[in-house]
């Protein structure tokens, strides 16, 4: 299990986005969608950590590998 | 070595995916002959259909594929390519230039707005269908109704026409039907919708499809792509909905849990959009020789991916045959994987979402008014589903 106080980083591709909204409906403290074309917005590149784990599971669902985590680079934020 | 073709006729349970599917769990990808004797493979593994579909060296075009089923009056194995407007059968780029046309206007927050609309055309079916009761037939009266008159508002599709438009999507999705039929059934489709894009180009109202005449599509692309988003609105979450219903009467101790918990409806939605799995299969073809789990795909091989094995798969969902309305069923694939993942998933899950706890509470003793194996099902539909249900219920 990964540690919830360990801090998390994520970015987003919006080339690689489908806009089908996945993250959006499974973490919506940290992605949303923009009205225009549907594509991610990501509102909290390090979330807070009671958010965390709705981001990792966003992540994972995403169906276009459009969103991505990198806890470990993150220390210097 | 002759190998067997895609198992597909349901012998067993109604709900559960056919006998043959599920005992291929503990071997995700294997070979299988398809219709038109095309030695392709069948994918029944989650993780395995994942990275497949979210793969850009499978794809979608449809003069690639081979059809596992076959398909009546079609010669050879030969599928035309596409028509304009259905991205379905398309791929990178063409399939992202208009994928990214209409992603905005499907997105979860839009979609969320919608709820009190459909909030109030649920009500008003289940008042019509309480009027006329004790007894219905909950796709008619219901299943049906719901989705239609939504995504009609939502295109601007008048709904009053639909005797121009229903029989032709039926037509479209049904498997018995002959290549013949189905052509025809797609140009009046498409005539239909030709129409009315000229009329929303010349008096635009507050709609989808006046919208999209800003962009940059012509009017055939309007069409094609009017009628892909009315076919798949009108046939999709009707079937959920109608077997949906079946299997919630079928389970009653689930159906009891969720009348005592409103708050549960969210994750029966996604428990039975797993369970159910009416969108199957999904073909993809390879465009180079790739390997996946330790076999070569070759280039020109088509993948069925089984969306009902791969949701049941039990690495990915344990006692996956159970109906489990408090298990986490998210990451389930029944609105595919990849760039293609359904477009309308939020539309349909806000239209769940909504009616199914709203047609337990107005009536707290529906059942089913025949024996559970007369209900007759869609067995030959790409889009599975029941025929009809016959309910019942006590009249206060
Ligand atoms: C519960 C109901 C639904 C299910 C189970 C479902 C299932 C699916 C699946 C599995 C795909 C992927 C096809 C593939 O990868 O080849 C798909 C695509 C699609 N769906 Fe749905 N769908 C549903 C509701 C809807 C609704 C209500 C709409 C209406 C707008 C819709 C519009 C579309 C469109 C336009 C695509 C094509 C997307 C693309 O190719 O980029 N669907 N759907
Ligand atoms: S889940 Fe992935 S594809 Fe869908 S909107 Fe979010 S980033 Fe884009």
């Amino acid at each position: 299990m990964s540690d919830p106080r360990e801090p998390l980083r994520l970015s987003a591709d919006r080339d690689l986005c489908a806009g089908a909204g996945m993250c959006a409906l499974t973490a919506p403290e940290v992605f949303d969608q923009d009205d225009e074309e549907g594509l991610v917005v990501l509102l909290h590149p390090a979330p807070a950590p009671e958010h965390r784990a709705a981001a990792r599971m966003a992540v994972g669902l995403c169906p276009a590998e459009a969103i991505a985590l990198n806890s470990r680079d993150a220390t210097d934020s | 070595m002759s190998r067997p073709p895609c198992p597909r006729r349901r012998t067993g349970c109604p709900l559960d995916p056919p006998a043959g599917l599920t005992a291929l769990s503990d071997k995700p990808l294997r070979r299988m002959r398809y219709a038109d004797g095309h030695m392709g493979w069948l994918v029944t593994g989650h993780a395995t259909a994942r990275a497949i579909l979210a793969d850009p060296r499978f794809s979608s075009r449809y003069e690639l594929l081979h059809l596992p089923v076959p398909m009546e009056g079609m010669v050879s194995g030969e599928l035309p390519p596409a028509p304009v407007g259905d991205i379905i059968g398309l791929d990178a780029p063409e399939h992202t230039r208009y994928r990214r046309l209409l992603t905005g206007k499907f997105t979860v927050r839009r979609m969320r707005q919608l709820t009190e609309r459909v909030e109030q055309l649920t009500a008003e079916c289940l008042d019509a269908m309480e009027q006329a009761g004790p007894t219905a037939d909950l796709v008619e009266a219901f299943a049906q109704p719901v989705p239609a008159l939504m995504i009609c508002e939502l295109l601007g599709v008048p709904y009053a026409d639909r005797e121009r438009f229903q029989g032709q999507v039926a037509t479209i999705f049904d498997q018995t039907a002959d290549a013949e039929a189905k052509g025809e059934a797609y140009t009046a489709l498409l005539q239909y919708l030709g129409e009315l894009v000229l009329a929303k180009r010349a008096e635009p109202t507050d709609d989808l499809l006046s919208d999209l005449t800003t962009s940059d599509l012509t009017d055939e692309e309007l069409a094609g792509i009017g009628g892909l988003l009315l076919a798949a609105g009108l046939d999709t979450t009707a079937n959920m909905l109608g077997l949906g219903t079946f299997a919630l009467l079928s389970n009653p101790e689930q159906l009891d849990a969720l009348r005592a918990d409103p708050a549960l409806a969210e994750q029966t939605v996604e428990e039975l959009l797993r369970y159910l799995s009416v969108a199957d299969p999904l073909p993809r073809s390879a465009l180079e020789d790739v390997e996946v789990e330790g076999q070569v795909i070759r280039a020109g091989e088509t993948v069925t991916i089984s969306v009902q094995a791969t949701n049941r798969d039990p690495h990915k969902f344990p006692d996956p045959d159970r109906l489990d309305i408090h298990r986490k069923a998210t990451g389930h694939l029944a609105f595919g994987h990849g760039a293609h993942q359904c477009l309308g998933q939020q539309l349909a899950r806000v239209e769940m979402t909504v009616a199914f706890p709203a047609l337990f509470a107005r009536f707290p003793t529906l059942r089913l008014a025949v024996p559970p194996q007369e209900v007759p099902l869609r067995d030959r539909s790409n889009i599975y589903g029941v025929i009809n249900l016959p309910v019942t219920w006590d009249k206060e």
